[in-house]
């Protein structure tokens, strides 16, 4: 009695896990899209690190945490080392635009634009990623909010006055020469990035509790104010 | 057609440039002028950001009296044999050459707030439209029965750092095997609330490498102090039985010492130390009783403008203000001095003011790669600066974040310091 309603129960998180892929998106469809990733990452049975790292139990995985040596950049080893997780939302935002979520990756990747093909693909490599703590309420399965930014707020022109104002709280930590020892620097950071990025922070999808807090009380038009400064300065 | 600003008051149209800041042009004299005592994280950030942004038409002037200025942040890191001394002092050369400062190395010694002048102890009288007090703390008198700064070269205070700080290094690299270090912590509110703490792991980062059986003795009048757990967690993990923290409810509150003897009483229970660290409790620096914007120990200001709340002519700044919910810390006061001298130069000169903006992080070194943080960001309100969100490191973090923290606080070192001297 006790082993037959285990059995079942083991059967309906098994079920449940498909069902979650399936939720995300076409798996089958985003096994084609695949196709642009294979170029430089492996995933399924035996696959290894290459160009890019191997891409199986990626759900839940810390960023840059895949051993075997792999020379990850230093930004996105400085992002696992912040508490980036591959999860849903953060591979969505990650997929869709590499650079807004880690800035020097060496993911040479444009993004893909389409929210369903991401979904696609996602719901692909979900199945790659099959754990325990992957069932269907867990967090890396959780369903994301959609976190593109509308165009109305890219669009914002923004004050420089008031961002060489705001960007006085940047340089007590991002030094003004450039050096990027320990924080990263923001020096010539093309606008639209700078936007996607802050937003990303304000969203708490990038990781860092500072950034996350400084961004997290800045406004449309003060991102926005910061960006026009940032694009006046070397 | 190139107009630049000095053209344009020469043109008939100055007299709405004369509306905007009526007070400076009517004085009759050229250009604004500001005063800045103290060159430390707000004094000279707010000096230089004068400079930058006052395109000529302010004169500041910073009064300082060191030559070579150590900070207090990192201090403890040199305690712990992470930094040497001379990558903690910082000379006002780039102040001077880049940016027009007039850099005074002088005490200033009295304040007129009618005349709008200060006295520096060299004779000088120097007059300003605006003064920016950024003088840190001093030390409450008896604060510590029977320690008194006389007493400072027998158990360092080591809390404005440089010489004192190189002493009480010294004082604990000398210790004999197994001997006793104490630190006496103060009561709240003090200059860097994390320091204390800080400096208990350092010095016994130095211990368990010069002198492993020797012991940390901590008598503290608070029963709680900023990032505990953390600091606590840190000590069980890497020194294990040195360090030995009594809160008030073990006497920690109830010390006195004696210097010349070198023991310390605790609850009436007299210890033999070999060496003392005395923290006493803390007030504004002097120069803030001198200007006459002292309430009890310490300052108060108008949050959105660094304004005391007795002369509106003078603005303060960093661990000598009373503002509400900021640490005293150098972030802190960099943050403030930035506020402050946005609102000076709206009032001088007639510039757009934006609302007040402030944060603060405070880093700690607790062992070698094992970095915590603590940090939240401001807004003025009319009664205070208060808080508007925050975060702290977390126990049992792993040893890659540690690393990533403490690397960070070396690029915060890095910036901070650009940001305040050039």
């Amino acid at each position: 009695m006790k082993i037959t309603s285990l059995t079942a129960a083991l059967a309906a998180v098994l079920v449940g896990s498909a069902a979650v892929a399936d939720e995300i998106g076409d798996a089958e469809r985003g096994a084609e899209i695949y196709d642009y990733c294979a170029a430089c990452h492996e995933v399924g049975r035996g696959a290894e690190n290459g160009i890019g790292p191997h891409l199986n139990g990626l759900f839940g995985r810390r960023a840059a945490s895949v051993g075997d040596g792999y020379a990850y950049s230093d930004s996105l080893r400085r992002a696992g080392a912040d508490g980036l997780e591959w999860h849903l939302r953060t591979l969505d935002a990650y997929i869709e635009n590499p650079k807004a979520l880690v800035s020097g990756t060496r993911m040479n990747f444009d993004g893909l634009e389409d929210a369903q093909e991401r979904a696609d693909l996602l719901a692909y490599l979900r199945r790659f990623s099959d754990n325990p703590r992957d069932i269907p309420e867990a967090d890396p399965t959780a369903r994301a909010p959609e976190v593109d930014l509308p165009p109305e707020i890219l669009a914002i022109v923004g004050d420089p006055a008031y961002g060489e104002y705001l960007s006085s709280e940047c340089s007590t930590c991002h030094q003004r020469d450039g050096n990027d020892d320990g924080i990263p620097s923001i020096n010539n950071w093309p606008s639209e990035d700078f936007v996607v990025a802050m937003h990303a922070y304000k969203q708490k999808l990038r990781p860092h509790p500072v950034m996350q807090m400084m961004a997290g009380r800045l406004s449309d038009e003060e991102i926005a104010a910061l960006a026009a400064y940032f694009k006046t300065i070397d | 057609m190139t107009l630049n600003r000095r053209a344009f008051i020469g043109t008939g149209a100055a007299a709405a440039v004369a509306l905007s800041a009526p007070m400076v042009r009517a004085a009759g004299h050229g250009k604004a002028r500001v005063v800045v005592i103290g060159g430390g994280a707000g004094g000279a950030t707010a000096a230089r950001y004068l400079a930058k942004d006052g395109a000529g038409e302010i004169d500041v002037t910073l009064v300082e009296p060191t030559r070579q200025y150590y900070t207090c942040f990192f201090s403890n890191l040199y305690i712990g044999g992470f930094r040497d001394i001379s990558s903690i002092g910082h000379s006002y050369g780039t102040l001077a050459t880049d940016y027009g400062v007039n850099v005074v190395h002088d005490w200033a010694v009295g304040v007129d707030n009618t005349a709008k002048t200060v006295t520096l102890a060299g004779g000088a009288v120097l007059p300003y439209d605006r003064l920016i007090l950024s003088p840190g703390i001093d030390f409450v008198e008896d604060a510590v029965p029977g320690w008194s700064v006389a007493a400072q070269n027998k158990m360092p205070h080591a809390y404005k750092a440089g010489s004192q700080t190189e002493l009480l290094k010294a004082q604990i690299e000398a210790m004999p095997e197994g001997g006793l270090f104490a630190m006496v912590a103060p009561p709240n509110p003090f200059r860097c609330p994390p320091g204390p703490y800080e400096r208990v792991s350092m010095v016994a980062h130095l211990l368990s490498e010069i002198n492993p059986t020797a012991k940390i003795l901590v008598a503290d009048p608070k029963p709680k102090f900023s990032k505990m757990a953390l600091f606590q967690e840190g000590w069980q993990k890497h020194y294990s039985g040195m360090v030995d923290w009594l809160g008030p409810d073990f006497g920690g509150g109830n010390v006195t010492v004696n210097p010349d003897e070198m023991t310390v009483s605790i609850d009436g229970v007299v210890e033999k130390v070999d060496a003392c660290n005395v923290i006493p409790a803390q007030k504004a620096g002097r120069i803030c009783e001198m200007a006459g914007v002292m309430e009890g120990n310490w300052a108060p200001v108008v949050p959105h403008t660094m304004q005391s709340r007795m002369d509106e002519n003078i603005h303060i700044l960093g661990d000598a203000t009373n503002q509400g919910d900021m640490p005293k810390s150098g972030y802190s006061a960099n943050s403030q001095a930035k506020v402050a001298a946005m609102a000076v130069r709206g009032a001088l000169l007639g510039s757009r003011v934006f609302p007040a903006k402030f944060s603060n992080t405070c880093w700690s070194l607790i062992d070698t790669d094992d970095g915590v943080k603590v940090g939240a960001s401001y807004q003025a309100t009319d009664e205070k600066i208060a808080k508007v969100d925050g975060f702290i490191s977390q126990t049992g973090e792993d040893s890659a974040l540690r690393k990533a923290t403490y690397n960070e606080s070396l690029g915060w070192y890095a910036g901070i310091t650009e940001d305040m001297f050039g």
